[in-house]
């Protein structure tokens, strides 16, 4: 017996729709007035939204606006391409320890010599100390996306499932080798992490959280474009292809391993230049920033705000974040809480908070045809190609 | 640089033979027994059943409530002859009962109404996780569990039967064993045999089939929940005879091992979960011994990925839908 | 249109949410309770609405420090408002232990200007997260418990260490060893911050004293199963067995070595000191050592008394005293007329405190000035019981 379908919670689609209809002018006005408005946020003191317990700038830099980098980093793993991983906060550490690395135990200095320091305050690649933030910070993106192609390249070829497992064994491995290697520090972690250099006036402190924050707004803007490009492009339709039915687009002639791989190397980056601010904030990190936990909050960011779809992304994350710093008071209920939410999310609106109109679509197509009878669509049955 | 190997000691298989193997055997057994369940959920949903682990937990508290209400007290635990077979009797009733219960619910709350919709495989996957964290925050309330560890009175004696060749053989040993393996033949020889155990391996192997054939699948899906809930129930229950006192967050890492476990026998296969116990078990206590215990989790993770990239089907193959169990 | 009435729904639910939200408030501040003033409160001379603030695990599997902590400081506040007749708070921040909450707290506590001085963090973890940040601010912390020795070693002018440090417990807990007469020594250590980095001194101090070291092992303290472990120690014939751990996890571990017929004294650190410990041995503690730079149970009668009528009946446990002590130390300052957050920073680092344990007296590093002792206490008839300093 099917229960009859709910009618579902029409916030969006007209809200979508008006969006749709404005003229191109006013859609950049709108949207330059929200960006603006999140840079001034952290000055501002709104009683609603402050956080009473923690410091609201300290709050909007982390958990907040990381979880919506490494959101956006992993929605394009599991949004874009359909890959279900579960060990992601490995490329977090990756970038974190690559910062801290960097940062405090290899000297760069012979790799910088050669390099000419450009004019002008705001691209001086060596900081008060002689730390090179700017330096450190791709080459922490490039360690994420090797990480990424060696941990993607064998396990690809895997389907659902069977890739979540594998990947939760990653992230964990990466864990425990780290708190077990004593050279890069072991249970202790790495300490005295140094911080960005001044750009333009603007001083990278532990006191003032602001100019951390807005330069992961700068990043995050810019992760925000470089999906959104790739999603219109060749390789996002690929994506699609791919995530509604592999096979098919096997058959086509796309490409799939390559293409899952390029999202894998893709997600691996961003979450990578997500560790690489945040240690150099915190200024000292252990393997115990980075528990298994993380990856199921990251997970959970971008399927409760609608997988595959930025805005609904950015949303879940903030979500994630916040809603428990908000409610510190009842600390004692906030896992409790975000357990029972995510069962509900799931029972009740699948497609997430914000869903992409393509995702509902997807969603509704399961619905009415034998294989659910029992639970899911295709199996691992297939499980290597 | 020092070696990160430090405890690397590559003669301890020798040395420390028969004790791994006793050992192994016996945290193995536990494995085996928690790895049912994940394998007869996924044999007949193709679902993780992340809250298993949950499951678990919930089986060990039942020890607890058995121990009070049979006045077990912590000053003076151990039981011994017909106190000893009363009291195992008394906690694994309750123990499977809770289990058995729980598995029950979890089904019906959280992962029957999103077969319903005929929801995505991913959409499964976030509600295990969900229900997990759920579950485990629910019994770290203080009118639970709490936070903290809860002893949890010994019933059996620890103190060594004998020794052979260095392991030392004690009853709580020889009861996780043999219990566990009890268990798992009974299972096994009741989904070979029973009409609801037919109507398992049928729902496994086509459940449009099955359907067609006159299987009620809601009743066969929640039998099996129920049937994997009585056995980590048990596991949860020899767990106490064992390793005696639990908390909130116990079946977390327990969970994670014995779905390796399923997975490096089989998963879907009801002895690929006893042989992978078994294995498991057994790698971790000659890991431990020759890389030093720091490492035992990473041989874990390490066995589940080499398995999924090189043999995902694990040791025994996939085959709860097949002919054989 | 049909859909209305859903977004009336949806936007319900939204604003009941705001006003919930709005009806929130955080964790409050605590003012003292109870008790008679002796004197009119809020004289003339009484600084108006400072406060004092806690920073450590309130909540969460770590928070039996923080709770004792805490608890000692009520006490000081309680008898500061009835000496003095002025009202100080004791604002609490709930770090769960854990070092990413670390940040954000400590910025909200430099941010309020009422706050004038921390006790905590608990920690060490969370210390090396939120120290630079009180540094920074110039806001003076006491820890009465964080032991890592290296938090000494970042030259933050505002840091203070109530207990002797890992650098002092390592070598007394290898000098307590070698003085018992063993010669082949396990040490294990559950892989975290604190209980590596203490193993890790006894382990080159035991060496350094002629001992050895035959069996170096890390322990998941989530895990179950120590079997391997316990056969190395059999195996091996140690005289003792050293534990860098927190007391969960060292009963269980010296429960297993028991049951495999390991009689070796079995030797912990200051984490390892509580009653749950016990709990976690199931009957087989009995014998173990622990050792700590302070004293388990407090030994005046008056502030135990006072503390159990302040907490709700609880028993002062470990750093308790420490706690009491730390906050009576900054409540001193604010008696010679020092509000500041400098004036404090002053007073503390200079100016020496008689406490109910000894005397405070800080370095220029923040640590104590003469160390401190390492306290013995050993497991006897079910109960832990104090026998003395390590010699």
């Amino acid at each position: 017996m099917r229960l009859p379908t709910r009618p579902r919670l029409e916030v969006v689609a007209p809200v979508a729709e008006a969006w749709n209809r404005l003229p191109r002018v006013a859609r950049w006005l709108a949207t330059l007035a929200l960006v603006a408005f999140l840079f001034v946020l952290p000055t501002l003191t709104i009683p609603i939204i402050d956080t009473p317990g923690s410091d609201f700038a300290s709050v909007l830099f982390f958990p907040v606006g990381i979880y919506v980098l490494i959101a956006l980093g992993l929605n394009v793993v599991v949004g874009e391409a359909g890959l279900l991983d579960l060990g992601y906060v490995a490329f977090f550490a990756i970038g974190g320890y690559a910062m801290g690395l960097l940062g405090t135990m290899v000297d760069l200095g012979p790799l910088l010599s050669g390099l000419p320091v450009i004019g002008g305050s705001a691209l001086r690649l060596l900081g008060p100390d002689g730390t090179p933030f700017f330096v450190i910070l791709p080459l922490g993106i490039l360690a994420s996306m090797v990480g990424g192609l060696i941990l993607g390249t064998p396990t690809l070829r895997l389907r659902g499932d069977y890739l979540a497992i594998v990947t939760l064994g990653f992230g964990e491995i990466i864990r425990i080798i780290a708190r077990n290697t004593d050279a890069i520090g072991g249970p202790r972690g790495i300490n005295q992490i140094p911080h960005p250099p001044s750009v333009g006036g603007l001083k990278f402190g532990v006191i003032d959280p602001k100019p951390y924050y807005w330069l992961l707004l700068v990043i995050i803007i810019v992760v925000t474009l470089l999906v959104r490009n790739l999603q219109r492009s060749r390789v996002g339709r690929a994506w699609t292809a791919i995530r509604e039915d592999e096979d098919a687009a096997e058959l086509m002639g796309v490409p799939t391993f390559k293409y899952k791989l390029w999202a894998f190397a893709i997600g691996a980056g961003i979450g990578g230049s997500g560790g690489v601010l945040y240690a150099s904030k915190v200024i000292s990190i252990t393997p115990d920033n980075f528990l298994f936990i993380l990856s199921i909050l990251f997970l959970s960011a971008v399927v409760l705000g609608g997988s595959g779809n930025m805005p609904g992304v950015v949303l879940g994350a903030v979500v994630v974040a916040y809603l428990p710093e908000r409610f510190r008071g009842f600390a004692e209920y906030r896992v409790l809480v975000f357990g029972a939410v995510l069962v509900a999310m799931m029972v009740f609106r699948p497609q997430g908070l914000l869903p992409s109109r393509r995702r509902a679509a997807e969603l509704r197509r399961g619905e009415g045809s034998p294989d659910d009878a029992v639970g899911g669509t295709a199996g691992p049955e297939a499980v290597t190609t | 640089m020092p070696s990160i190997f430090a405890a690397f000691e590559p003669g301890a298989v020798l040395t420390s033979f028969w004790p791994s193997v006793i050992d192994g055997l016996a945290l193995g057994s536990l494995y085996a027994l928690v790895a049912l369940g994940y394998t007869l959920v996924y044999g007949v949903l193709r679902l993780i059943n992340f809250a298993n682990s949950e499951i678990f937990m919930i089986g060990t508290a039942g020890a607890l409530v058995g121990t009070s209400l049979l006045g077990i007290s912590l000053a003076d635990p151990t039981q011994a002859g017909l106190g000893l077979a009363l009291a195992l009797l008394v906690c694994l009733v309750i123990s499977m009962a809770f289990g058995g219960a729980a598995a029950v619910l979890l089904e019906l709350l959280a992962y029957r109404p999103l077969r319903r919709r005929g929801a995505p495989r991913l959409s499964f996957l976030i509600s295990a996780i969900g229900s997990s964290l759920f579950l485990a925050e629910l019994f770290a309330r203080p009118w639970l569990l709490g936070r903290d560890r809860k002893p949890v009175p010994e019933i059996v004696d620890h103190a060594a039967i004998f020794t052979f060749k260095g392991a030392i053989v004690s009853l709580d040993k020889v009861i996780v064993i043999v219990g566990a393996l009890v268990m798992m033949v009974v299972i096994d020889q009741f989904v070979r045999r029973s009409r609801l155990g037919r109507g398992i391996r049928a729902v496994a192997q086509d459940p449009e089939t099955a359907t067609l054939m006159g299987v009620n699948i809601d009743r066969v899906v929640t039998f099996t929940f129920l049937l994997g809930g009585l056995m980590a129930g048990a596991a949860g229950l020899l767990y106490e005879v064992r390793f005696p006192g639990t908390k909130f967050d116990i079946g977390f890492i327990f969970g994670i091992k014995s779905f390796t476990a399923a997975v490096l026998g089989g998963i879907g296969n009801l002895r690929g979960a006893l042989v992978g116990g078994i294995v498991l078990g057994l790698l971790e206590a000659f890991g431990g011994a020759v890389f030093g215990s720091e490492w035992i989790d990473v041989i874990g993770f390490t066995i589940l990925v080499v398995i999924l990239m090189f043999r995902p089907t694990g040791l025994l193959g996939e085959s709860l839908g097949k002919a054989r169990a | 249109m049909r859909n209305t009435r859903r977004m009336g729904m949806a936007f319900g639910l939204l604003a009941a949410t705001g006003l919930l939200a709005a009806g929130c408030s955080s964790e409050d501040s605590e003012v003292s309770t109870g008790g008679t003033a002796t004197s009119a409160p809020g004289g003339a001379n009484c600084p108006k609405d400072l406060k004092i603030g806690f920073f450590g695990a309130l909540t969460g599997s770590d928070a039996a420090l923080g709770i004792n902590e805490r608890n000692g400081m009520r006490v000081a506040f309680e008898r500061y408002k009835k000496e003095s007749g002025c009202e100080v708070k004791l604002e609490p921040y709930d770090s769960q232990g854990d070092p990413a909450q670390a940040p954000g707290l400590a910025s909200k506590a430099v941010g309020d200007s009422k706050v004038v001085a921390i006790i905590g963090p608990a920690f060490s973890g969370e210390s090396k997260q939120a120290n630079p940040i009180f540094n920074e601010g110039g806001l003076p912390i006491i820890t009465p418990s964080a032991t890592n020795a290296a938090l000494s070693k970042n030259g933050w002018k505002i840091f203070h260490r109530a207990v002797a440090n890992d650098d002092l417990q390592g070598p007394a807990a290898a000098k307590f060893i070698i003085g018992k007469g063993a010669k082949k020594i396990a040490v294990i250590d559950d892989a975290s911050e604190y209980g590596k980095g203490l193993a890790d001194i006894v382990r080159t101090k035991l060496k350094e004293g002629g001992a050895t070291t035959d069996v170096n092992e890390a322990i998941d303290p989530k895990g179950s199963d120590y079997s391997s472990t316990v056969n190395k120690v059999k195996a091996a014939n140690v005289d003792a067995v050293f534990y860098g751990g927190y007391y969960e996890s060292a009963g269980r571990l010296m429960k297993q070595l028991r049951d495999g017929n390991v009689a070796a004294t079995f030797v912990a650190g200051d984490g390892s000191l509580d009653a749950k410990f016990l709990d976690s041995a199931s009957g087989k503690g009995e014998g173990a050592v622990l050792l700590a730079p302070g004293n388990y149970t407090a030994t005046d009668q008056a502030f135990i008394d006072e503390y159990k009528k302040l907490n709700g009946g609880a028993e002062p446990g470990l750093y308790s005293v420490e706690g009491f002590d730390a906050a009576n130390h900054v409540l001193a300052a604010l008696k010679a007329g020092k509000t500041t957050r400098a004036d404090i920073n002053a007073y503390v680092s200079t100016t020496p405190y008689q406490g109910l344990l000894k005397n405070y007296q800080y370095q220029a590093d923040g640590e104590l000035q003469g160390g401190g002792d390492i306290i013995v206490h050993e497991v006897n008839g079910g109960k832990i019981t104090l026998v003395g300093p390590v010699k």
